[in-house]
């Protein structure tokens, strides 16, 4: 299940539902990302989050489903915020139920590098000395590329 | 019968530096999604920067596209920096 949204959402609920996923589940990987002080600036104070709606959820829907091809996942559940978000809340949810650890550890990575290079997001970094768009990394251009090799 | 556009929009960096959120063009047969790009930068002032500036990414209704890829009337087409979310 895939949700865009500008509420916060409730992690413990989250793994909980997760672990209602059948017998077959040994497995669960979760990662949460949270709203940090620095980035491309100092200071940073929150985000602002832009998404392009439709396309964000087709192209998220897109990983989970290779995702699903390449590893043993019994249930995913990603939930992106957009919107303004104060330091240190949560940004970003993505969790894999899997027979083994290693599919959902690997599962749940692939998602999350992928989703920040392919799925249509941008953050602003708002800080006292005023707003900036985020550049795309290119260490995290290298880990999602690494996943196609 | 009514005249062939297509939609425009922007995203993100652009959105504000272009002033322009979505536009609604007229779509001239064999047009690519760089054909666009260059009739918009050759507006000049903030436009300029579409063609041999910062990298942009384009959608064609919705999936990833190429400069080369082709336009046609009906098609929403999206420009946008490189995304940063997650």
């Amino acid at each position: 299940m895939i949700s865009v949204q500008t509420e916060d959402f409730d992690a413990a609920a989250e793994y909980a539902a997760l672990r209602d996923s059948g017998a077959g589940t040994g497995a669960i990987a979760t990662f949460t990302g949270l709203v940090r002080d620095s980035g491309d600036t100092q200071g940073v104070s929150g985000l602002f989050l832009e998404h392009y709606p439709g396309m964000t959820e087709q192209m998220i829907a897109g990983l989970i489903e290779e995702a699903s091809r390449r590893w043993d996942v019994r249930k995913a559940r990603v939930i992106h915020r957009v919107g303004e978000l104060l330091l240190q809340e949560q940004i970003v949810f993505v969790g894999v139920c899997s027979a083994h650890r290693a599919d959902a550890f690997s599962a749940c990575e692939f998602i999350m590098d992928a989703l920040k290079t392919s799925a249509p997001f941008w953050k602003k970094e708002l800080s006292e000395s005023g707003e900036h768009w985020v550049e795309q990394k290119a260490s995290d251009v290298a880990r999602g590329e690494a996943w196609n090799t | 019968m009514t005249e062939q556009t297509l939609t425009v929009r922007f995203f993100a960096r652009l959105r504000e530096e272009l002033g322009t959120e979505q536009l609604t063009l007229p779509a001239d047969g064999e047009q690519t999604a760089g054909d666009l790009l260059a009739a918009l930068a050759s507006r000049g002032g903030p436009w300029a920067q579409l063609q041999g500036g910062q990298p942009v990414m384009i959608a064609i209704n919705q999936a990833m596209a190429k400069p080369g890829s082709p336009v046609k009337a009906g098609d929403e087409v999206a420009f946008f920096p490189p995304v940063t979310g997650g």
